[in-house]
């Protein structure tokens, strides 16, 4: 079962991913980008470390709304919405559950996801953090190794994708060939659920 | 670069404007610049923003006859909705509040949430989008055309009619016939340097340009061997002219992404001029300068925006801010 503590270990496993990762995702982003989304998000998982420390919400979901508000307050850009929304709406799935199961997870993480695409207006193949997410969200339930590792296989599929949104669309075909921040971000995110979980990664039923 | 260290750049930059613009209210903390006399009774409250990097857009164009407020965000990152419902709430007289909004995911993002927040405060707001960016092309199958150098027009044109008191209806109604009579089109000749990165977002090779590009500092849409001041100029007003196909006058905005010398750039202009003329295309008023920049970028845009009396009439009305001085 997954508890308040779980939660507050996930996000800080993702503050400390995306602070180690930053200049890389900065990278990635000045090639089809502007290059400000490693910083934007280093900035945004800081202040939400600093929220959730300040704040000690006491319920799984009051961890990821908390955590989604201070995203939306402090990231900017394009990623700072959906971001926000993706935690915000997650939190709000959970309700106020003092535990929940990795198969609760999944799903509320999955309702979370389809906020992002509404909001975004993004689908699969459209070279954007959904491409990371959504294989994740398939096999969260099953186990976080998994999910983690199909993060990461989604955002690496994004690099001979052609973009449709975001900023590298402008690019169109120079978006090519190049790996998509948002994705790689996403991969961090669901990353860090397998590290709060420990090395064994598998999620209960 | 002429900075202390990269996290401070915003908020140095907003001390500074702040001790040199005692006529504006600067909110270093909350990442907000107001008008003085804000809010202004009867009148409609004029907000924008967006990412830093592109001074004076928008913060330079604070004051009388133009913005009520500038929302600055990190550097080419857009602004979030805590500062605008902010702005939105400072600026209320009543009469309403128009967000300019330039057509970034981003930006649009952050400002519709904004709206909502600022309409649960009691703040009627409406909004335009900017998007007179020419160079993307298939827009419909990407997030759409940038909001450019057009956002100039807007602000400015919109300004007046709120300054003169109009409701929020007409003053919207018109900001979006700005937007839709204005096409843009931006070249680079060099690359640029965020804070946050250091180094250049891309290698852009002496002797090479880059055609449409954006003011983020993301690639343009195509590369090629250095052009002439004419040429780019032929270039550029062609790609314009095509979309807009002007049946009468147009404001012309020759605009420098950062790094051009005002020489340069006065000189493009002719050659702007010379491609109208041969085009049979008048135009009413010029405008040359940095006004929509790219931090460091050496390059430049052409905007041109058709116009009626009434457009013309309120370009010429007196403004006061930091960046456009003129008819007081």
């Amino acid at each position: 079962m997954l508890d308040t503590d779980f939660f507050r270990r996930w996000m800080a496993a993702t503050a400390a991913a995306v602070g180690r990762e930053a200049d890389r995702l900065t990278e990635l982003d000045a090639a089809i980008g502007d290059a400000d989304h490693g910083s934007n998000m280093r900035r945004g998982f800081a202040a939400v470390d600093e929220v959730l420390e300040k704040e000690g919400p006491t319920a799984p979901g009051d961890v990821l709304t908390l955590a989604g508000r201070q995203l939306i307050s402090t990231v900017g850009g394009a990623s700072g919405p959906l971001y926000g929304t993706l935690l915000r709406r997650t939190g709000k799935a959970l309700g106020d559950a003092q535990e929940v199961t990795a198969d609760q997870l999944a799903d509320a993480l999955g309702a979370g996801v389809a906020a992002v695409a509404q909001l975004g207006g993004a689908q699969a193949g459209d070279k954007t953090m959904l491409d990371a997410l959504l294989p994740a969200v398939e096999v969260l339930g099953t186990s976080f190794v998994e999910a983690r590792d199909a993060a990461l296989a989604g955002a690496l599929a994004t690099v001979p994708l052609r973009a449709r949104k975001g900023r590298a669309s402008y690019l169109g075909e120079r978006s090519i060939g190049h790996q998509d921040p948002g994705a790689a971000s996403a991969a961090l995110l669901v990353g860090a659920l397998a590290e709060a979980s420990g090395t064994s990664g598998g999620g209960d039923a | 670069m002429l900075i202390n260290v990269p996290e401070t750049v915003v908020a140095d930059g907003l001390r500074g404007m702040a001790a040199a613009h005692p006529e504006l209210v600067v909110d270093a903390e909350n990442r907000l610049v107001v008008r003085r006399d804000a809010p202004v009774a009867g009148k409609v409250g004029l907000v924008s923003g967006g990412g830093s990097g592109h001074e004076p857009l928008h913060a330079g164009f604070v004051g009388p006859g133009m913005l009520s407020a500038a929302c600055p965000g990190e550097v080419f990152t857009s602004p979030v909705p805590d500062q605008m419902v902010r702005a939105a709430v400072a600026v209320d007289s009543g009469a309403g509040v128009l967000f300019v909004v330039k057509n970034y995911t981003g930006d649009v993002l952050n400002f519709d949430m904004a709206a909502e927040l600022a309409e649960d405060e009691g703040v009627r707001v409406a909004r335009v989008l900017v998007d007179d960016d020419v160079a993307v092309a298939d827009s419909t199958f990407t997030a759409g055309r940038r909001g450019t150098g057009a956002t100039l027009f807007v602000e400015k044109i919109a300004g007046a009619l709120a300054d003169e008191g109009a409701p929020l209806e007409r003053v919207e109604s018109l900001a979006r016939r700005v937007n839709e009579s204005s096409r843009s089109f931006g070249v680079a000749l060099g690359s640029v340097t965020t804070p946050a990165k250091g180094t250049p977002t891309f290698d852009l090779p002496s002797g090479e340009l880059e055609l449409g590009i954006g003011i983020h500092g993301e690639p343009g849409r195509e590369r090629r061997p250095m052009m002439t001041s004419g040429e780019i100029a032929d270039f550029a007003v062609h790609a314009v002219l095509e979309d807009l196909r002007p049946s009468g006058p147009v404001l012309v905005l020759v605009n420098g992404m950062g790094a051009t010398p005002l020489l340069e750039l006065y000189g493009f202009n002719a050659e702007v001029q010379r491609v109208l003329a041969e085009r049979g295309v008048t135009a009413a008023r010029t405008l040359v300068g940095n006004y929509v920049t790219s931090l460091d970028m050496a390059g430049c845009s052409v905007t041109l925006c058709q116009v009626d009396e009434e457009m013309v009439r309120l370009w010429d009305a007196p403004v006061q801010t930091p960046a456009l001085r003129w008819g007081r």
